[in-house]
């Protein structure tokens, strides 16, 4: 088998594993439905009349796209926590003793917890119908918009597979991981409009990737309004662009390195 | 070296050895550090191919580490380990198809049922979908599993996953085994079918090693044994090596008045090999002998009827805590919880 074809296979199988987790713990699937539907009511009723809209938009509409930013950004953090559960189990002492790819371990977690978010992610935009969002634009744009938040949870997820492994810890991962997430989608355009924020915050906020993210969904799904212009920052100007260098960089630096924590990874 | 399923034994698998090589494990001279902490100060040791080797030692001597690096888990700071003839570090994927590896805790996926764990493994050994399939079922019925093979493994009891986890190292029937510490915290009953199970494998001309703390474990399973103490080889042979180097069997009498001891010990002289033990406080007269059980029955001859006092009388073989405490000045268990660095074992260096 050339290594390639190798990978895959080694690949698939380590998938499967991860999802037969989900069938036989319904919890897993339960919360991860229940939250983003606990996000989209709790944000669109209680703090929806609080927030000052851009002029021309539904508070539905432009919340929606910042939803499921967060949510999927916070799902793939679960990729760090499985992966030191699995360290802590022995389960990554077993695998590093057989002759499979160094890399599938890796691959065959964040591509089932890319699967998660996708379920997470139609759930949420299910109950955003329901709640007054709406798609105004074109099948492929819209198709386009989730394919850029699934992409950028997916580079999250590499990252966050090398904190799981270098922490050894699920319940410190998830606290470690929470520190860091929270203030990059809360100090972004996710869930307020940039004109609310100081100025320092504002341009950490337009350059934070998770801005250009919601934006690129925004955009894509037809959300905005010709009353609330853009910001002028290039990132927000080109976000899909500016998420799609995020996503390279992202996976350019922690594919190696969470590949290389994966080979020196100590079980306990 | 080969045996047939049928005799219960798994196949060696590699085929005829290479180049007349005969030890499957050649260690020498291997150093690892964990910071200021010297876990293995130069450890050489082979196991011949298809033997058993009980690598013996207290908590913390070295032994996970060892394992850990000879299946590839980690690497060495200095020192050469070959394994079926391949360098662990340069050849780490060859050796990785080649080998088992049990480790202390046991790692089986808690969410797959037993035969989905064991298929899995299958697959990433690169067995076909069918035989991986095969050997699952297989392995199963011989570990007893076959009633449990669609449950989640977490509904197993320690014994259980512990011989899921033996059964997932031998799927592609592996020419060399590690097994560490297989029966700690195993109830008596799960570990004597354990032994079972480790017996049988050997017979089927697997090379085993095997690291214990139990020093009956080793007994029973292992051909040849290394004993190791912080890191250090101090001793290593042959059960029956290792024994003599503390003595051999002694009879023992435990009596209720210790006014008959001195008859006694005019009547079995002539039994003894060395001069006779008298412990009037515990009322016991120790009788170094050869010879077995017959000497038993001799001396019981010997006394002719003058018995009446006699408590309790044994054939005693030293065991292998004799041997640890004769090598160490110290009590295997003793040793675990001891941190005192200026008690020097009373014997270094070990080979005989
Ligand atoms: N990953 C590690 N980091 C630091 N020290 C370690 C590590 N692994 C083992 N040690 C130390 O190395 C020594 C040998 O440990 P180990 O091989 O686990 O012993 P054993 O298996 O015989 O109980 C101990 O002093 C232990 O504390
Ligand atoms: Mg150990």
């Amino acid at each position: 088998m050339s290594s390639m074809a190798a990978t895959l296979s080694d690949s698939v199988v380590i998938t499967k594993r991860n999802l037969i987790k989900v069938k036989r713990v319904p919890d897993l699937i339960v919360f991860a439905t229940l939250s983003p539907i606990m996000f989209v009511l709790l944000f669109r009723y209680v703090f929806g009349g609080a927030i000052q809209l851009p002029p021309g938009t539904s508070y539905g509409e432009f919340l929606l796209p910042g939803i499921f930013a967060q949510t999927i950004v916070l799902g793939s953090t679960t990729t760090g926590a499985s992966l030191a559960e699995d360290l802590q189990k022995g389960l990554i002492d077993r695998f590093r003793s057989l002759p499979m790819s160094r890399s599938a371990v890796l691959i065959g977690r964040t591509v089932a917890d890319a699967g998660l978010n996708i379920i997470s992610i139609t759930v949420m935009a299910l109950t955003g119908l329901v709640v007054g969002w709406r798609i105004n634009s074109s099948v492929g744009e819209a198709v386009l918009g989730f394919v850029v938040l699934l992409l950028f949870a997916y580079a999250i997820s590499w990252l966050m597979a090398m904190v799981g492994l270098l922490v050894r810890t699920p319940e410190v991962v998830n606290n470690a991981s929470f520190i860091v997430i929270f203030p990059l989608t809360f100090v972004a355009n996710t869930f307020v409009p940039l004109e609310t924020f100081p100025s320092v915050l504002r341009t950490f906020a337009e350059w934070n990737p998770v801005s250009a993210v919601v934006q690129s969904a925004r955009n894509l799904f037809g959300n905005t309004s010709p009353l609330a212009p853009t910001p002028d920052a290039w990132s927000l100007q080109n976000p899909v662009l500016y998420t799609l260098i995020w996503v390279v960089l992202i996976l350019a630096v922690f594919v190696p390195l969470s590949v290389r924590a994966y080979r020196r990874a100590a079980g306990r | 070296m080969y045996a047939t399923e049928k005799s219960g034994g798994e196949l060696s698998g590699g085929g005829p050895s290479v180049g007349g090589m005969t030890d499957a494990i050649v260690v020498e001279g291997l150093v690892k550090r964990f910071g200021a902490t010297t876990a293995l100060d130069g450890v050489d040791l082979t196991v011949a191919e298809g033997s058993v080797l009980g690598l013996l030692g207290p908590n913390g001597a070295g032994k996970t580490t060892v394992v850990r690096i000879l299946t590839t888990l980690l690497e060495a700071d200095a020192g050469r380990v070959e394994v079926v003839g391949l360098d662990v570090s340069r050849e780490a994927d060859r050796v990785r198809a080649a080998i088992g590896l049990t480790g202390q805790y046991a790692a089986v996926d808690e969410y797959l049922t037993g035969f989905e764990n064991l298929e899995m493994v299958g697959r990433l050994y690169r067995l076909g979908r069918a035989e991986a399939r095969r050997r699952a079922g297989e392995l199963l019925e011989r570990f007893d599993l076959s009633g449990a093979a669609d449950r989640p493994a977490k509904t197993y009891s320690g014994g259980m996953r512990r011989r899921l986890d033996i059964a997932a190292s031998l799927i592609a029937r592996p020419r060399v085994l590690f097994l560490d510490e297989p029966t700690t915290g195993l109830d008596p009953r799960s570990r004597l079918s354990m032994w079972e199970f480790i017996a049988d494998l050997a017979d089927g001309g697997t090379t085993i090693l095997l690291t214990t703390q139990y020093l009956e474990e080793a007994d029973r399973l292992a051909d040849r044994m290394v004993v190791i103490d912080r890191g250090r080889v101090i001793a290593r042979g042959t059960a029956d090596e290792l024994k003599a180097q503390v003595g051999g069997q002694r009879l023992e009498f435990t009596v209720t008045d210790a006014a008959v001891l001195p008859g006694m010990v005019e009547r079995l002289r002539p039994l003894a090999v060395e001069d006779p033990v008298v412990d009037v406080q515990a009322r016991r007269l120790s009788l170094p002998v050869s010879g077995g059980a017959e000497v038993l029955a001799e001396a019981l001859r010997r006394l002719d009827g003058a018995t009446a006092e006699i408590f309790d009388v044994g054939l005693r073989r030293p065991d292998l805590d004799d041997v640890f405490l004769a090598l160490t000045g110290r009590v295997a268990e003793e040793v675990a919880t001891e941190d005192d660095p200026t008690a020097e074992p009373a014997i270094t260096g070990g080979a005989r």
